[in-house]
Formats: C-alpha cells, structure tokens, sequence
C-alpha cells in the first residue's frame, strides 16, 4: 500500500519551472512512485486530488505556500524523500555549466573575431573546403589533414600567396609560433633561431637540440609535406623565409625538408642569399654544394644544423652578405653567363650555382648543353673545341674579349662571371687587357639601357709577377665585382641573378607579421586534443564542434556546396 | 555573397524591418480574408477531420458548439465525418493559433498590421491556462468563457483599441525580451505591457464596471495574453520575407498535431512535411510522456520570427522545463545562431550583450550542420478536452528541411 506524504513550507515562493525540476528529482529517487512540487493555488490543489496526492496536509496550504507530496513504496522511503528536497535544489544548481561550441568556423569567428589562426584537423576529404573557408576569413591556417589532393593544395597556396596568409600543410605535423606550438610540438625555449620544415618530425627534433644546446626557437614554421613538390613550388617555404628575415626576433633562420624538386633547390638557396641573417640549410640527402656559401651554412644532418644554428645565434653578425651594390636591371635581364679559363674553378663553381639559381649550361659535363640561346650557361674556354689552333685563355684573351662583348649586347644578360688565373707561364697582364673590355661591355650595356654587372674570380698570390693587388685594382677600376675564391664568386653572381627579373614569385605580398609576435589566438577545428594543449600553453583558443557537413550525405553535401 | 545569400538578406531584412502593430479586433468573418460560415481555420499544414489527432478533433468539436453548428459532440463529429465544414490552415488565411489553433466565424481575433509593409495578420483570443478549447477541451465552461470571450471581452477591447494609438508590438516584444520574456513559452512580461497599453483605454470606453472588472482581471492573471497578438505579429513578420524569389529561408514553421510543416520563402506555398515529435519536457503531477499528444500548434511562428526559443537566452527562468540551467539557455540561442541569417535588429538579448536574436532559419545551415531549431512549447495530452500536461523543448523532424533543400534544388536548377 504506497503512502502519501505531504509537506508545506509557508511562504516560500519558487518559479514553477524550478518547482518542475525539483519534482522530476523527487520522482528520479527510488522507491518514489510520484511527487508534486508546487505552489499551493486553488488550480494547483485540484491538481493534487486528481493525481491521487491528496492528504490532509496539502488541504491546508494556501496559494503562497509551497507544497511537497510525494507518494512512495514506505513511510521510510517517503519520509527520507521529503528530507532530500534541499539537498536536491543545491545539487541542481551547483552543477557544472557546459562551454557552447560553436558548429562552425563561422560562428566561431563572430563569438572570437580576434583569431588570426585556424588549426584544421579534421579528415581529409573535407579539409581544403574548410581551408578556403579560413583563408576567406583572412585567418593563417595550420592545417594538420593529409590526405588533401595534390590539386587542391596547388590551388589553396596560390589563394594563401596571394593574400599574404600563411598555408601551413597539408599535412603539417609541427608549428610553433609565438611560444605555443600547433600539432605536435615540444616545449623548447623561446630565443631567436627560426626554424622551419617540411617535416615535422625533423622540426621537433631540431628544436630539441636547439633547446638542449641552452639556445631557443622565435618561429618555428612547417610548410607541410609537399610544399617542396615541384608542382606547390614551395610557397609556404618561401613566404615563411621572408617573414622570418624581417622579424625582429629571428637572428638565424633553420631550413630542413626531404630534398627539394632541384629548380626549387636553387630558389629557395637563392632566396637564402638574398635575405640578411645567417641560414642554415639541411636539404635530407641533398648533397651541399659546399660547406658554406656567404650567409648559407649547409649542414648534412639534424644535428649539425642545430649547432651551426646555436653558434651562429651567438654571433650574428657573423657571414651576413655586405650589401650589393646599387643598380636596376632592365626587364628582360635575368641570365648569368660565365666565360672561364680555368676549367677546374667552372667545375666547382657549377654546382654552387645551380644550387643558388638553378638550371644552369655548361660544355664542362659529358653531354654538353646548348652553348646558345636563353639561359644561365658557364663556358670553359680552355676546353679542346676552343683551344683547337690557337693558345689557351689563360695566355689568349681574344675570344673570352669577344665573348664578353658578345654577351654584353646580349639584352637577357644580367651577369657576366670570369676568372684570371695570376702566376708564373700565365699572360703577364691580363687586366691589361680585361679591364678595359669589361668598361666597354658596361658602356654598351649602359648605351642600350641595361645595367651589366661582371664578377671577375681572381686566383693569384700577392708575390706573383703581374702583382695581383695591381690586377684587383685595376679591374675595380672598370667597375668589375672582384671576389677571391670561387664560392664568393658564384654566390655574388648568383644575388645579382635574383635582383635582376629572375623569380617573379617574390610578388607575392609579404605576411603581416604581427600576428605571430605573441601568443597566437586561434580557432581548432578537429582533434579536441590540439585544443586542449593549446589551452594549456596560454594560447587564446576556441575550439568547434565541427561535424561532416550534412551528417556525410554525399548528395546533399554536394547540392550545399553549389548552393553557397 | 552569391546570389541566394542575397536573396536571404533581402528576406530577413524584412522580416526585421516589419512593424506590426494591433491595430483592433474583429470577429473572424469580418477580418480574415476567405473565412466562411463553414470554414473552420486550424493550426499546422493542411490536415483532414480523419487524421486530426484528439486536441484538433475536441477543439474543432468546440468550435463546432460555439458556432452553434452542432448541438453536442456526436453531431459535431457526424458534421466532420460529412465534409459538412471544411478544414483549413490557418496559415492559409493570414492567420496563426496557439495549439489546436481552432478559429470559425464567429470568433473574435486580434488584427494587426505590418506598418512597415502594409500586410496583415490575425489570431484569436486567449483563454488562459486549463481546461481550454485550445488543448481541445469543449466542456460548458469551456463554452461559456469563450462566449464570453467572443461577446463581452473582444468587443470591449475592440473598442478600446479603436480608442487610441495601435499598441506596437515590436516595441512591446523588444521590452518584453529585457524582461525575462522569449516570447513563447514566457510571455509574463509582455502580457502585462499589453494590459498597461489596454488598461487605460479600457477604462475610458467601458462603461460596465463589473465587465471592466472581469476583464481587467481576466488578462492580468493570463500570463499568456499577449502571445495570440504576438504570434500574429511573429506571422506579419514572416509573411514579409515570404515569397522572395530564390531565398532558402523559412517563413512557416507550424503543427498541427499530427504532422510538422515549413514553408520557405523562395518555395511558394509548398509544405514539407513529416510527422511531429513529442517534446522532451516536464509533466504536471499525474501526466507522463505516455500521455502527451505529438507536437501541436501554429506558436512555432515567433521561433520563426526570432523569439521563442531563439531567444531563450533571455529567459533563464524557463530553460529548467527541459531540466536545463541558465547556462543552457545561453547556449540554445548561440546554438540558433549557426542556422540563422542575421541578428536581429529590435529584438536584442542583455545576457549576451544586447546581441540581436538569431533570425532567419537558413534551410542550408539546418542541412548542412545537422542543428534543427529549438522550439519552446506546451504539451497537450492525447485526448480532447483534458489540455495542457506539462511544457518543454522540441524539434521538428530534419527531414523536412532537406525535403524542401531538394525542392529548391529541383525549382531553381541546381546541380
């Protein structure tokens, strides 16, 4: 036989959708059948009656006493029900209050408009869509996804290029940036090498040792897996180099990828050449085209790098590149040409330019390229086809003088490169005659509205008999660029390449650095995990409750998408 | 913006600009454009007499006694069976009803008019909490109050109203949200606004005192007055934003007890359709789930229009029907913004630092984010005449909205 209970508490008026609660509460407990909580009106009684609550008790409240029934298996159940109410009513509101996640980037965005930051990790299929929807919303995006088609990335990072936002992936494992670090990244000391990677893996380990040779990371910045592919062209790479090279806290920048396509290679090195900080390369199995080429120190493994990075950021201005010398290069000027005696000095140099510039020709390799028509080309002048009936360059300067003058009405020449070898048995004066045939390639260049530089390699000691300061002077005096080893000489020659019209990519608008100088504020969509360790690291952070569009119907996600 | 962003911003732009104020009161044949003797309006997409679930079949019954069509309820049903009277939407006559929704011929109902765009809209009286025609219940008190109602109070308010300005409702909802109302579920504040704006004229045009009395009093202890005159306002609102070619919008959410319908704006008069839901809720003492009617009513219209559960961040004192804290009204109203168009202009929210209530449902978003809207309602029991049990939250079935994405992608050619 269930019994009813009744209990009135004069007075005490409540809201009745808290009464409500309170009821399904009373309800909830075990051995309770049913319970009434509220206030004491005339309709309200009627209530009691028709649900069987009725008792004496309950007939004597009137409409601002609050009235709590309860009709339960026992007495003691009942009883012990009636004494729960308070405790209920505290436990109800003290419970915990859920954070709203917005569904989407979008509203996300109008709840935390300061976000310059996406993190996109959600599977693949669905990643560039919500790419170029963050990169519409003007947000730098770090997009942790694989599985993006090729074409699509190609796509995104010309949209990214273009606005002067920052596409970090496809596929990018590791950031940090402003002290917290994106994906998977380690808790390294902030300092000022710059680092960054097309892998992630290599990044973190990088910024390991850094830390743990007392040194610390401004920037470290993944440009995803495959922004070295030929075909993506290595924008994120080379935005990520110049926003490092004027930031203020970036001392020494840290290149390290798998190896790039090889005309990459040479722009990403030249871009190297051009910037005014110390960089250290590791290009993974890319053999160094030398161990260090003015400002760029190359390093063969992870480890190397890291210390090169180290020692450099404690002397800074060790190996930054004096300023080129002033001068516009017309539009079509862009070719170097290198007319040599020395085949041995166009050998070593070769490498050293395609590393810094690219393709380059030459008649120095087993097959001969074409020695006509446009591009970089290095000729060796001594080589038999030039010195069949005739004396060798280095006592001959005849045809290097009518190939230098060749070139210089050239209008696609940028770059003249020769080298004078001083020494015993070599011609006594080969400024002599130099000097004066670099001023008139220069005054013909000048006549036809072109600015031609000549970088002149001089090998000689200072004991020789043409007295190698006298020969220095007097080809400075023509106004020919003088260095004195081979590496000097290519990487002057190179820079000139990249001043003149060579990579148009450098139009792309610069990445507003402000952004990145604090803690980054950004919006995750995908893996909570990331969230988290952002929130964790001080980040200001917001996380979406992102789902397939549509629930994953194919058919209508894909009317949705032309129906944007 | 593409061209159907455009079209939407056009839509909601006038669902926000319309200014509907109540302008008067007339008896439902004089005021609604195609109503007849043997018309009865009802809430929700077109239904028939033999699915009608039990709150429409005992308020139609009513409505049936009241007109004096049938003398009791057997006669009433005999009449139905016949086809004697015919069944149609409110909605179709520029009309909204809470619950069953039920209006006939002779019934007084609210007038307002969208100052703004010149359209109007009309609903009936309300009769309070109980034992009401609107839950379906038709018994002699039922009867006699809406007599009452039809012969006493509507022409006093009438002439009442005739007496002033018009009452702007927009001005009155936008208080009424700085007040703890939504507009739906909670209307306390704004029945009182109402009763401050009629009280006065009243007592100038009404010379019964005892009736003054009974009015008087009979609308301040209703704390659901005010909800027929903004349901009409909410339906002035939305009837501007219908009809603008190429908009993905909804301009009708309705029930009518049995099936859940929408319309769009950029759709014409289309309804999609699917069966209702029974709202998640709590009970009064002695009711259950098992009792409750599916969902019911044409008061989805102020959700609709950007109220309601839209805006149940500006109501924490309501969100414990569903069991929830103050902290889930907030969230339910973000949550409405991912759907949504536009924030609204006049209807503004202080806890969320007076931003605008999410207006505009957008079909795509719905579809696309897989978030229904969140509708504040009454539960009716099953049977007529028993009303209401218990109140709560529902949604109405996803399916419709990607019924009516693919009709729109079949109208205007996409894909």
């Amino acid at each position: 036989m269930p019994v009813v209970l009744a209990e009135l508490r004069r007075g005490a008026y409540a809201d009745s959708a808290i009464l409500m609660q309170l009821q399904r509460s009373l309800q909830e407990l075990p051995g309770v059948r049913d319970a009434a909580v509220l206030m004491g009106t005339p309709a309200n009684l009627e209530l009691l009656q028709q649900a069987g609550l009725w008792t004496a008790e309950a007939a004597k409240a009137r409409a601002d006493d609050l009235v709590i029934v309860v009709q339960a298996e026992t007495e003691t159940v009942a009883r012990s029900a009636l004494s729960q109410i308070d405790e209920l009513r505290r436990r109800r509101s003290s419970r915990e209050a859920g954070h709203y996640r917005p569904r989407s980037l979008e509203t996300a965005l109008r709840t935390f408009p300061e976000a310059r930051f996406a993190s996109i990790s959600v599977p693949g299929a669905y990643a560039a869509d919500l790419t170029r929807e963050a990169l519409a919303a003007g947000l730098h995006v770090f997009l942790y996804s694989d599985n993006v088609p090729l074409s699509d990335e190609v796509e995104l990072k010309k949209l990214s290029a273009s606005r002067g936002q920052l596409l970090m992936g496809p596929d990018c494992g590791t950031s940090i940036l402003g002290g917290v670090g994106l994906g998977f990244a380690n808790r390294v000391r902030r300092g000022s090498i710059g680092l960054i990677g097309a892998s992630g893996t290599g990044l973190q380990a990088l910024s390991c040792m850094i830390d743990a040779l007392g040194a610390g990371v401004s920037q470290a910045i993944g440009s995803g897996g495959r922004d070295l592919h030929e075909a993506v062209g290595g924008v994120t790479t080379r935005q990520a180099m110049r926003l490092l090279a004027e930031d203020p806290d970036t001392g020494v920048l840290v290149l390290v990828s798998k190896p790039p396509a090889r005309r990459l290679a040479g722009h990403l090195i030249g871009l190297a050449a051009s910037i005014a900080k110390p960089v250290v390369i590791d290009f993974l199995g890319f053999p160094p085209p030398a161990p260090r080429l003015g400002n760029i120190h190359f390093a063969s493994t992870l480890e190397e790098a890291a210390r090169r990075a180290v020692e450099l950021s404690g002397n800074r201005d060790e190996g930054i590149n004096d300023p080129l010398p002033p001068g516009q290069f017309a539009p079509p000027q862009r070719w170097l040409r290198g007319l040599f005696a020395g085949g041995t000095l166009a050998l070593e140099i070769l490498p050293m330019l395609r590393a810094l510039i690219g393709e380059v020709d030459s008649n120095l390799e087993a097959e001969p390229s074409s020695l006509t028509g446009d591009g970089h080309r290095i000729v060796d002048l001594g080589s038999d086809e030039f010195t069949a009936g005739r004396l060798h360059p280095m006592l001959d300067q005849t045809l290097r003088i009518r190939g230098l003058l060749q070139e210089a009405d050239d209008p696609g020449v940028a770059v003249i490169l020769l080298d004078v070898v001083l020494g015993d048995g070599a011609h006594p004066d080969p400024a002599a005659e130099l000097a004066p045939a670099v001023a008139r390639a220069k005054q013909r260049a000048r006549e036809a509205g072109r600015n031609l530089e000549v970088v002149v390699l001089v090998i000689g000691a200072k004991q020789d008999p043409q007295g190698r300061d006298r020969q220095v002077a007097r080809l400075e005096k023509a106004e020919a660029r003088v260095e004195a080893s081979p590496a000097a000489a290519a990487l002057l020659a190179a820079r000139f390449v990249k001043a003149s019209g060579e990579t148009p990519q450098q139009e792309m608008p610069p990445v507003d650095r402000t952004p990145f100088q604090g803690p980054p504020a950004i919006v995750n969509l995908g893996l909570e995990s990331f969230y988290e360790s952002l929130i964790d690291q001080g980040a200001a952070a917001i996380q979406v409750d992102w789902r397939p569009p549509a629930g994953g119907d194919q058919r209508l996600s894909a009317l949705l998408r032309k129906m944007k | 913006m593409s061209r159907i962003d455009d079209a939407n911003r056009d839509a909601v732009d006038r669902m926000i600009e319309a200014r509907p104020r109540l302008v008067g009161l007339d008896a439902a044949i004089q005021a609604i454009p195609g109503m007849r003797e043997n018309l009865l309006l009802h809430a929700g997409p077109p239904i028939t007499w033999q699915n009608a679930s039990g709150p429409l079949r005992g308020a139609v019954i009513g409505a049936l006694l009241l007109e004096g069509l049938a003398s009791d309820a057997r006669q009433a049903e005999e009449i139905m069976l016949r086809g004697e009277v015919d069944l149609e939407p409110c909605h179709h006559h520029q009309s909204v009803g809470p619950m069953a929704g039920v209006i006939s011929a002779s019934m007084m109902v609210y007038v307002v008019e969208n100052q703004t765009h010149g359209n109007r809209a009309f609903s009936n009286l309300n009769e309070g909490y109980g034992k009401v025609l609107r839950y379906g219940a038709y018994s002699s008190e039922v009867m006699e109050r809406l007599r009452w109602m039809n012969q006493e109070m509507g022409p006093s308010l009438a002439e009442a109203l005739g007496a002033g300005d018009p009452l702007d409702l927009r001005a009155l909802l936008a208080e009424a949200l700085h007040m703890g109302d939504e507009g739906h579920n909670r209307l306390k504040a704004g029945s009182l606004l109402m009763l401050r704006h009629l009280a006065p004229r009243l007592a100038k045009t009404c010379q019964d005192a005892v009736r003054l009395e009974r009015i008087l009093e009979f609308i301040g202890a209703n704390p659901l007055s005010s909800l027929n005159p903004v349901m009409a306002a909410c339906k002035s609102m939305a009837d501007a934003a219908h009809g603008i070619e190429e908009s993905t919008l909804v301009t009708a959410m309705a029930r009518n007890g049995t099936q859940f319908g929408i319309r769009v704006s950029g759709l014409g008069d289309a309804w999609f359709e699917a069966p209702c839901e029974l709202p998640k809720g709590l009970y009064f003492p002695g009711f259950s789930a098992q009792d409750a009617n599916p969902d019911i009513g044409d008061s989805t219209i102020t959700e609709t229009a950007g109220i309601g559960g839209f805006a149940m961040a500006a109501a924490p004192a309501i969100v414990t029907f569903v069991s929830g804290t103050p902290r889930d009204a907030h969230d339910t109203t973000l949550e409405m913004y991912e759907i949504t168009a536009a924030e609204h202009r006049h209807f503004t929210i202080p806890a969320l630092d007076f931003r605008g209530t999410p207006t505009g449902i957008d079909i795509r978003q719905v579809v696309e984010k897989q978030i229904t809207p969140r509708i504040n309602t009454g539960i009716a029991h099953r049977e007529a005449g028993i009303g209401q049990i218990g109140a709560g939250l529902v949604r109405p079935p996803a399916v419709i909205f990607e019924e009516a994405l693919l009709a729109y992608a079949e109208r205007y050619d996409v894909g």
